[in-house]
């Protein structure tokens, strides 16, 4: 008996290798391709019974934090392996491996300036002093006695990516530092009210309890129209690398004002002028003058699928999809071309369509097994259009860095390989 | 600053509205008083114009030493940059193609530089410089790039009154800025 189990887990774990294998080549990157590796391995499929229907699988408990199947490890954040350090630095979302409009926890994409801090709930305190009435000093609890609000947003950060080549070669490697995720804290406009503004305060300068100590102004029209406090994202409490216990969360606005850690809100006449806002976060442009206060970011999409890195297995039906998103509002329609920018069609917007979040957006299409080039371009609500590259370069040259909202052509050769046209 | 102009005069007038009508008590009465004490161990912004500097100052011979020690294995013996930011020279190339991003060049007002150091640096230890410290070496890394003598010692007053290169460059968001 017992040797027939040993016989059985030792096949099991072979097959298991097998398919980690496998899963490792479909999470490299392939709209079809999970075939090639699996395809040897016929013993699990018709009219076999697959072997996991023979025993009984892992008991409940193994996991108290539930984890993606072993299957899809190779669908992680985009880290660059070769940056100068890591202390302030950023990962990327996996775009091209995600579907709908959520980005879940583990693979929302991370930019600190000075590490990630571990912070006891405990013992973090949030002060709220400056043009004032009464300066403030909340508890963790004390945000949570708050009445409550949940909002579906994107992040996106400023730079994302910058202007001249190398371009990246996948989705994430081009556009991977945004994400969208439900957040849920208190209005703070209601934190604010608990205070009292006085008629002079015009700004409220944001400071995170990180190394960085990282300070942002915020004109007070934005903090008074959709800013959060925010505790939780996707359910959960934050996670660390988005700001545990609590971050400032400002819909549309370049992602690092959205102060993690927040342990301070100033409430000023002027901005701060921080080092974040003048020296970095402001936008070159090719007469050496530089836009401050930059804070919007403008409309965008790209198409996920198919993208850079994967491969179209053969002609026929294939869906081609993205996601759009505007720091203006909602997204009113998606373009695509699938004849290099000759023509444009609608794509599908999946609903509900909601205010600076991400729309995911659908098209079929039939490939008929050419050389092709296919983009999309996002229009949101305030009629603004997604421009190219070249427009943008047109006017802002290539050390503005920041803000670079272009359309992402990519290239299909007849083998069906995808690669980024502009590369 | 033309953001916020466009967002104008409606605005203006829903923040008057609000703002007297938040004077008059705590909504919810959540949270407890902030003390003068509190906020000023906390409080370590320093605005452009040098408000909430500390007192004290520090000298750029005594801010050599403090950077040597500090600061050069990341940002070179001379602000030439490595692991950390370049953070002298440059001056003349924010308006060409290779534009050189430093201190020296860029940054519009000096007492961000105390600020910044204060807060954030050295990497591995910030807050850990004395007030002293860190003016000495604001002044060192002015002095290595030509905007205070080698024989300075700045305080909040001196910091403020230091005329950085490119401080009238900055100008607002003029997005959307592709014309359809």
């Amino acid at each position: 008996m017992s040797s027939t189990i040993d016989a059985e887990g030792k096949s099991r774990r072979a097959t298991r290798r097998r398919f980690l294998q496998g899963g490792t080549a479909v999470a490299g990157g392939a709209v079809l391709g999970a075939g090639a590796s699996a395809a040897a391995d016929t013993d699990n499929l018709p009219p076999s019974i697959p072997e996991w229907m023979k025993a009984p699988g892992e008991p409940m408990g193994g996991q108290p934090y539930g984890t993606p199947s072993p299957f899809e490890k190779g669908v992680v954040k985009n880290i660059s392996k070769t940056l100068k350090q890591y202390v302030s630095a950023s990962g990327r979302t996996p775009l091209q491996e995600l579907d709908g409009i959520i980005t879940p926890n583990g693979l929302f994409y991370e930019r600190h300036h000075g590490g990630v801090p571990t912070i006891d709930p405990a013992q973090h305190r949030l002060m709220l002093h400056g043009l004032v009435e009464r300066p403030l000093i909340f508890t963790m609890d004390d945000l949570r006695r708050f009445p409550s609000e949940s909002r579906i947003h994107f992040l996106e950060c400023s730079g994302n990516p910058g202007y001249i080549k190398p371009y990246g070669k996948t989705a994430s490697d081009l556009v991977g530092l945004v994400s969208c995720a439900e957040w849920t804290g208190v209005s703070l406009k209601l934190v604010l009210q608990e205070a009292g503004l006085k008629p002079d305060a015009k700004w409220v300068v944001a400071e995170g309890a990180d190394a960085a100590a990282l300070t942002r102004s915020i004109p007070i029209e934005k903090c008074l129209e959709d800013a959060l406090l925010v505790y939780s994202q996707n359910g959960e409490r934050l996670r660390p690398q988005q700001g545990y216990p609590l971050r400032l969360f400002l819909p549309g606005f370049e992602g690092n004002m959205s102060v993690k850690w927040l342990r301070r809100l100033h409430v000023t006449a002027e901005p701060t002028y921080s080092r974040e806002e003048t020296s970095k976060y402001t936008d070159l442009l090719p007469d050496g003058t530089a836009r401050e206060f930059s804070f919007y970011m403008e409309a965008k999409s790209i198409i996920t699928r198919p993208s850079g890195g994967q491969r179209l297995s053969a002609p026929g039906f294939h869906e081609i999809t993205g996601i759009a998103w505007s720091g203006h509002g909602k997204i009113k329609r998606v373009e695509v071309s699938v004849d290099d920018g000759k023509s444009w069609q609608d794509a599908r917007l999946q609903e509900p369509v909601l205010t600076r979040a991400f729309t995911r957006f659908r098209l079929p299409w039939q490939w008929d097994g050419k050389p092709a080039v296919i983009q999309s371009r996002a229009v949101d609500e305030t009629g603004y259009v997604q421009p190219t590259l070249a427009e943008l370069l047109a006017v802002r040259g290539e050390n503005y860095f920041y803000h670079n909202n272009a359309i992402w052509p990519w290239r299909i050769a007849a083998d069906g390989e995808v690669t980024n046209a502009l590369a | 600053m033309r953001w916020r102009e466009t967002c104008g005069v409606a605005a203006a007038i829903a923040l008057g509205a609000f703002a007297s009508e938040a004077r008059a008590q705590s909504p919810y009465g959540i949270g407890r008083p902030a003390t003068a004490a509190e906020i000023a161990g906390w409080n370590i912004d320093v605005g452009r114009d040098g408000s909430n500097l500390p007192k004290g100052g520090g000298s750029v011979s005594h801010g050599r030493e403090v950077y040597a020690q500090q600061c050069a294995s990341c940002h070179g013996e001379k602000g030439e940059g490595g692991l950390g930011d370049r953070l002298a020279g440059g001056q003349g190339t924010i308006g060409t193609a290779k534009p050189i991003r430093t201190v020296g060049s860029y940054w519009p007002y000096a007492p961000t530089l105390f600020d910044y150091i204060r807060r954030a640096m050295p990497q591995n230890a910030p807050q850990s410089l004395s007030d002293e410290e860190v003016y000495a070496v604001s002044a060192y890394i002015l002095n290595l790039n030509g905007l205070v003598g080698a024989d300075a010692t700045l305080d909040a007053k001196s910091l403020a009154a230091v005329k950085m290169t490119n401080r009238d460059s900055f100008v607002g968001d003029a997005r959307p800025d592709v014309k359809k």
